[in-house]
């Protein structure tokens, strides 16, 4: 692992990028990283464009602004990529994982600009199957995990389970689907180029 | 050893008063801080602190609150940001004339108008001269250690002052961050127990606090509220000791970073000074030689001991995350060249007003100012000392 890496979340107000990141913090945290993870507050409301960022690293991370030139970019809502420029200072030698069932050759063109990796997860699909319902955030942490290499698959099951019971103590119910989601969202994620 | 753990700004805050377990806390949400109170009165819903919680109704009532119950004999606390301390600000000053040693955690964030609820430090600039200690936090770690020594410093014998501690709104109080935390039975033995000399509710000595002062008394009492003020340079020096001795981290007035050899340096004050010591990194790293002077105890201002740190340098710029708009500069710019001054300190110095309303500050804003800084050094002054970083003009 590059010894910072930084990344955005392009989400829309109630998708839960913004826990995403927290959870990402969270697992890498216990995997002996420093970590920060925080979301750019603005004036939110349910499916307004939101902002999240990660910073992960092997030393302390002192630096405290918004992420501009990011590693990776995850998209929670493919809806996003025609209203915000997802790609802004992305670094080619990073990637964009992005939540759509759109093939790569649509994908290319939206974001004509951009050379580096592209994946993308079906979080829809997978989310159904595992939860019952959408919440796209659980699979695109998984897809996020398995395209950075931040942590290894097994790393992040044994320790979502806890982070898990942590963040949904009052909602128990749900542990069980989330982990399944992230399962088989591990296996999902594909590169498109 | 401490332990290890990731929490926010607040809820690190939420934390060490759990620890503290004061008497009473007194408080009303206001955003950034608005977790603080909430993530504390979970803990006093499940006995984890047997702290009186009071629900108050405004901001106003929160401060008297507080002061009530100190005067009483309580340790009090609260928790507050920008227009929640303007509706504090008459109680404000009462505190600290009653010399109660109320802490409050500050969570910094733009007064209004028009509204914003996004970070910049007008709200504690608005209070400097109330006769508060008031030390700033860098990140969680800081705020949580902060609030661990506010009591000792504020309710020691030779101050007696109400204290608050302050963090960037958002910046830190939302990010979740690492941070090591003590060990609960050891942070209470260092917090230690309340032990008022005077309170209202011992019956062996009957007193009353807060009567009339007219032309007789006020001025003795409030000379009185300056040599306490002036007192509590010695007992934060003494408390950060200890403090460093229990946990290994160690706090003084500001912290130097990479200032002994410095050419050119930065003065600010909470979490851009994280984000400046990135870019002093990597300065040094091209061989630049580049500071930062990060002030932690902004009231007492530590007067000689900043102008002689600054002393050797070719260049300085202050920053202010508040425009006093005065025509004159940051209030932060002000005590910096005032105390230079005074010191017979010589350097060349420019302030610059940033980071209003929470514009976001980077990497290459902070760089920006080391470039000038390098240009005033070699030129030797400029005449353009009032300036802005990060402003459409």
């Amino acid at each position: 692992m590059e010894d910072l890496i930084e990344i955005r979340w392009h989400g829309r107000g109630g998708q839960g990028a913004k826990t995403a990141s927290l959870l990402l913090a969270d697992a890498a945290f216990n995997t002996g990283k420093f970590i920060q993870g925080f979301p750019e507050y603005g004036p939110e409301r349910m499916g307004a464009p939101i902002t999240a960022y990660n910073r992960i690293s092997n030393s302390p991370i002192t630096i405290h602004s918004n992420i501009y030139e990011p590693d990776y970019v995850v998209v929670v809502d493919d809806t996003l990529l025609d209203a915000v420029d997802v790609t802004s200072g992305l670094k080619e030698s990073g990637a964009i994982i992005i939540n759509t069932t759109k093939d790569g050759d649509s994908l290319k063109k939206k974001l004509k600009d951009y050379n580096g990796g592209i994946y993308t997860i079906d979080a829809r699909k997978v989310s159904i199957e595992a939860l019952g319902k959408y919440f796209p955030n659980t699979p695109m942490l998984a897809a996020i995990v398995k395209v950075s290499g931040i942590m290894t698959d097994e790393e992040l099951l044994n320790d979502m389970e806890g982070s898990f019971k942590h963040k949904f103590a009052k909602k128990p119910e749900v542990i069980e689907g989330n982990m399944n989601a992230l399962k088989i969202a591990l296996n999902e994620v594909k590169k498109v180029n | 050893m401490g332990i290890r753990e990731r929490l926010s700004g607040n809820e690190a805050a939420a934390i060490a008063m759990k620890q503290i377990n004061p008497d009473v806390v007194a408080a009303f949400p206001i955003t950034p801080s608005t977790e603080i109170p909430q993530y504390f009165s979970t803990f006093v819903s499940n006995g984890q602190v047997d702290t009186e919680f009071v629900a108050v109704e405004s901001e106003h009532s929160a401060m008297t609150a507080c002061i009530g119950a100190e005067a009483a004999g309580a340790r009090a606390m609260t928790a507050t940001s920008a227009n929640g301390l303007s509706f504090m600000w008459e109680q404000i000053y009462i505190a600290s004339s009653l010399r109660l040693p109320i802490v409050l955690s500050l969570v910094n964030r733009a007064v209004s108008g028009p509204l914003n609820i996004h970070n910049d430090h007008s709200d504690a600039m608005g209070v400097r001269d109330a006769g508060w200690i008031m030390l700033f936090s860098e990140n969680n770690q800081e705020a949580y250690d902060n609030l661990l020594m506010a009591h000792r410093i504020a309710e020691h014998k030779d101050v007696l002052l109400p204290l608050m501690v302050c963090q960037d709104g958002f910046i830190t109080s939302h990010s979740i961050e690492n941070i090591e935390l003590l060990e609960d039975d050891k942070a209470k033995a260092f917090v230690g127990t309340y032990k008022p000399e005077h309170y209202l509710l011992n019956k062996e000595e009957p007193i009353a606090i807060g009567p009339l002062d007219l032309q007789a008394h006020l001025f003795e009492h409030k000379y009185q509220q300056a040599t306490a003020m002036r007192n509590a340079k010695k007992v934060i020096a003494e408390v950060s000791k200890e403090f460093e001795e229990l946990t290994g981290r160690k706090y003084s007035f500001f912290e130097e970073y990479k200032l002994e050899d410095a050419e050119i340096a930065i003065v600010c004050m909470n979490s851009t000074a994280g984000t400046t010591k990135y870019v002093v990194d990597q300065l040094r790293n091209k061989g630049i030689k580049a500071g930062l002077l990060k002030i932690r105890m902004f009231r007492p201002f530590p007067t000689e001991e900043i102008a002689k740190a600054l002393s050797h340098l070719k260049a300085v710029a202050v920053l202010d995350k508040a425009d006093s708009l005065n025509g004159a500069g940051g209030a932060l710019f002000e005590d910096v060249t005032s105390a230079m001054f005074v010191n017979k300190v010589q350097v060349p110095t420019v302030n610059y007003v940033y980071g209003i309303g929470g514009r976001d500050t980077t990497s290459n804003d902070i760089e920006s100012v080391y470039n000038d800084l390098a240009d005033i050094a070699n030129k030797g002054g400029t005449n353009d000392f009032y300036r802005y970083l990060g402003v459409r003009k």
